[in-house]
């Protein structure tokens, strides 16, 4: 029995069946998204004063990203008009930059997750801070080799000048009271920030998935059934430019406030 | 063979549908350069003081606000979209601002009662 008005849009609602489940679904994702958010904003405002980082992520890569992903919700929008007005060769072409553009974004987060992982704090048994990336090829077994600098206080720690001198600096491990690196655990911000960050991620791996998956091995819909091939590429454009969407409002909060 | 009379009024629906796409595509390359401005903006007045934090953050969320809006409406199409779409989107909205809502009323400090 075939399903009905898996192409044909329903009579009553002028929707076909697969455009009201995404919809739906990304009802879903708001809500998601949303408590997400909540969350942010009651661990920044109830942050004691002074303790919430700032410039701890690179503008330059975070606009970098923000500009890749913009560049990919235009080229699935064109892609779909190109298959709306019959242009398999030019669909495949914007859909295939596309598909870069995503692979890109994931590039870029992973510069930036590495980065975080060894971004290293050492507190020193005389209640000094050492901040900075750890130098693997000069760290040895009596000492710890980092590139990086001596914040004043927390206050400083929280919010580093920009621009500030970075130096050589070795700590002999006996004089280590902590040390740890920024990953989830190391603070709210940068538990909050994987979360969100990390959520988003897998979502822009599984649309590049499902992009990729049309695009490729069943771009043959096309030659069978045109018009559902279209409402496959536009169900899966809309995710895309969701997943854009929420990147719009992660930048300026986790990078720039 | 001469073309049939519906054969003729396809083909001008065909041409019109293309004429309508590119119009669109014009739209959407629009729309894309207004991002993007927009995101050296967003950049630009976070480097801006504004006078308070609180409202360096409202100018930020604006910002975005209206890059997300621009998003929705010409990419997602939903400036065009059915009535059932918007009834959707509708309850979002409802149960999206009872959420913030509620994470705001949260954060007034009378309502939490302190023990000891």
């Amino acid at each position: 029995m075939e399903i009905p008005y898996a192409v044909k849009p329903r009579p009553d609602t002028g929707l076909y069946n697969a455009k009201v489940g995404i919809w739906l679904f990304l009802a879903s994702e708001v809500m998601l998204f949303g408590a997400l958010f909540c969350s942010y904003i009651l661990l920044r405002v109830n942050a004691p004063e002074g303790l919430w980082p700032h410039h701890w992520l690179s503008i330059p890569l975070g606009m970098t990203n923000t500009l890749v992903l913009i560049a990919s919700s235009v080229t699935v929008v064109l892609s779909w008009a190109s298959l709306k007005m019959g242009n398999f060769k030019r669909y495949k072409i914007y859909q295939g930059i596309t598909i870069l553009c995503a692979l890109t974004f994931l590039s870029i987060k992973s510069v930036e997750y590495h980065d975080k992982f060894v971004h290293y704090n050492i507190v020193l048994k005389d209640g000094r801070v050492a901040d900075g990336h750890l130098q693997k090829a000069e760290t040895n077994d009596k000492t710890v080799a980092l590139e990086g600098w001596w914040p004043k206080d927390q206050a400083e720690l929280m919010n580093p000048p920009l621009g500030h001198a970075e130096e050589k600096i070795e700590i002999a491990r006996d004089q280590i009271k902590t040390m740890d690196n920024y990953g989830p655990w190391h603070h709210t911000y940068t538990a909050i920030y994987f979360t969100l960050t990390g959520l988003h991620a897998l979502h822009v791996i599984a649309g590049a998935i499902v992009i990729f998956a049309i695009w490729g091995p069943l771009a043959k819909v096309w030659e069978q059934d045109p018009e559902r091939y279209i409402n496959r590429v536009e169900v899966s454009g809309l995710f895309w430019h969701f997943v854009d969407l929420i990147w719009i409002f992660l930048f300026p909060v986790l990078y720039l406030l | 063979m001469n073309p049939t009379p519906t054969s003729v009024a396809a083909g001008r629906a065909d041409e019109q549908m293309i004429e309508e796409m590119r119009h669109h595509i014009r739209r959407y390359l629009i729309v894309g350069v207004a991002l993007a401005i927009g995101t050296a903006l967003t950049v630009w007045a976070s480097l801006f003081d504004f006078g308070s934090r609180t409202t360096n953050i409202v100018v930020a969320l604006l910002i975005a606000g209206c890059k997300g809006s621009l998003v929705v409406c010409f990419f997602m199409h939903l400036i065009s979209e059915k009535k059932m779409i918007y009834a959707v989107l509708a309850f979002t909205t409802f149960f999206f601002a009872g959420l913030m809502f509620l994470t705001l009323w949260s954060m007034n400090h009378g309502n939490i009662i302190h023990i000891g």
